[in-house]
């Protein structure tokens, strides 16, 4: 028997798991899938948590429901990989493999910035890229009286670019209709140099922060958190003030990655951008967050990444060249408050578009316009998630590359 | 895409003023292209100009965070010496492309 080894159940990991029990022979492979933790998380979940628009329940399942039975799963602690020995070292015991996926993720490194796990941490300072992180926010915002509400993004790669502006947008609304913006001050503080990542989103969307009252602090890169004076600093001392902080910490991939050498200055493999194989060894592929392909941290382009990743494997594996696939394609729901919500799609190279999805002319989703329809379908993602994602089943007519059917090309980026 | 004439040499740039040939800048390029953003050139700039030239030959994608483990400056410095957008700014006199790191 071969070994087809599998680290971090996540969404990318779940979904490989899937994929693969039903295209490998299951009597030459043995496919198994380790991960410490026995909790799945719906992470998009975690920005309507703290705004009581989701439950804990809604969130959260037993990671285990969702690998196939033919798969063996170990809730274990991954110490180290060594990839010139095709082996890795879990707490107590030793796995080898013949094919390695890694999907260990990206996570937040508070840390990181000087000052912001100080005093303040999770009492002004919050995060909301974790469970504990929104519920706590939650409790906040149930009573929070109003002040100086900073949302902030400490540095790029970020798990989900856009889930930062959605939350500025929700709590926009949120505060409306708790009857209280007027006593709240929302500024959305970004290192880059417009709200959005894309330049065609920022032109094409820059009225929504005017709309809202958002007030916009950008070029800032964050030096340290001054606990005293409620100020977040920057290098050239520019500081911003604070009476409730959500902070979107620097995201990491995971230590075991830099502990056992595969990873860059950010804990990230580098990988190849096309057919997902690490750039280093062969063997091993990395899918998910855990790669450090220019493509957003997001769910969908991990469930596109999976379907050229399944075919890859199965063609490394019989000896074939592998497939310069994937095109780092990305289709993301993009909440702006009042119950309704954009549609992006994009790629490596097309920047996010005009136009109707899936279908061209018809839609029902509009590409990069608000509309009540999009945010149904942003609910709906959930039972998707849940249902059709993690276990691998194709969503209809959503297909892994993108199309430029349906697509009109009419916004120049502003050029900055 | 347009040519410019830059320190007497006809240069392919960008719509935002980047080159894009790396292989057609030189030291006197650099040096104009900083007078035009305000910035003298100092040694120190060019040990950095140098490190950005170098990775960018690599094919490794450029961060402030990577500047500031680079072992030439901090990134406290890295301000210090291009202010006002660090990476954009040392990008732009080390003749290689725009960051991108905005995904």
């Amino acid at each position: 028997m071969k070994n087809l080894l599998i680290l971090g159940a996540g969404t990318s990991g779940t979904m490989m798991a899937n994929h693969l029990r039903s295209k490998l022979y299951l009597n030459e492979w043995k496919i198994t899938i380790v991960d410490q933790y026995k909790t799945h998380y719906y992470q998009p979940g975690f920005l309507f948590l703290p705004f009581d628009t989701y439950t804990e329940k809604q969130v959260k399942k037993v990671g285990k429901k969702f690998i196939p039975k033919d798969v063996i799963y170990i809730q274990k602690k991954i110490e180290q990989i060594f990839p010139e020995e095709n082996k890795v070292q879990l707490e107590d015991e030793t796995l080898d493999y013949d094919v390695l996926i890694v999907a260990t993720g990206s996570k937040i490194a508070p840390e990181e910035t000087e000052g912001l796990v100080g005093p303040l941490w999770k009492k002004d300072i919050f995060d909301f890229y974790t469970f504990e992180g929104s519920l706590a926010l939650r409790n906040k915002l149930r009573d929070w009286e109003g002040g100086k509400l900073v949302v902030h993004i400490t540095e790029m790669p970020i798990k989900c670019p856009v889930a930062p502006l959605e939350f500025a947008f929700l709590a926009d609304s949120y505060f409306r209709e708790k009857g209280m913006r007027d006593k709240v001050e929302i500024t959305y503080v970004t290192p880059l140099t417009g709200a959005f990542t894309k330049p065609t989103c920022s032109t094409a969307l820059s009225y929504l922060l005017k709309e809202k009252g958002i007030h916009m602090e950008s070029d800032f890169a964050i030096e340290h958190v001054d606990n005293d004076t409620k100020e977040i600093v920057d290098y050239e001392d520019r500081r911003i003030p604070f009476d409730l902080l959500v902070t979107i910490p620097t995201n990491m991939g995971d230590e075991v990655i830099e502990k056992s050498g595969l990873g860059d200055d950010l804990n990230f493999i580098p990988t190849d951008h096309n057919t997902l194989q690490s750039l280093a060894h062969e063997n091993i592929f990395v899918i998910g967050d855990a790669t450090n392909v220019p493509a957003s941290k997001a769910g969908s382009v991990a469930h596109f990444e999976a379907e050229t990743l399944t075919d890859n494997i199965l063609l490394y594996i019989d000896g074939y060249p592998l497939k310069k696939e994937f095109d780092g394609h990305a289709n993301c729901f993009i909440e702006t408050g009042n119950k309704k919500a954009l549609l992006i799609d994009f790629n490596y190279v097309t920047e996010p578009v005009h136009g109707t999805f899936p279908f061209s002319k018809i839609g029902p989703l509009k590409l990069l316009k608000e509309s009540v329809f999009n945010h149904w379908g942003k609910l709906a993602f959930r039972w998707i998630y849940w249902n059709m994602l993690l276990k691998g089943i194709p969503i209809p007519f959503v297909h892994r590359n993108m199309s430029f059917k349906g697509k009109v090309f009419d916004i120049k980026p502003e050029n900055k | 895409m347009s040519v410019k004439t830059i320190a007497g040499v006809a240069v392919n740039v960008s719509e935002d003023g980047y080159l894009e040939d790396m292989t057609q800048w030189n030291e006197e390029i650099a040096k104009e292209i900083a007078k035009e953003i305000g910035i003298e050139l100092t040694p120190k700039h060019f040990e950095v100009i140098k490190y950005l030239r170098e990775k960018t030959e690599a094919k490794e994608a450029l961060t402030i965070r990577k500047v500031g483990k680079s072992g030439i400056v901090d990134i406290k410095e890295l301000y210090k010496l291009f202010p006002k957008g660090p990476l954009k700014f040392s990008s732009k006199i080390a003749g290689i492309p725009k960051p991108t790191s905005c995904i």
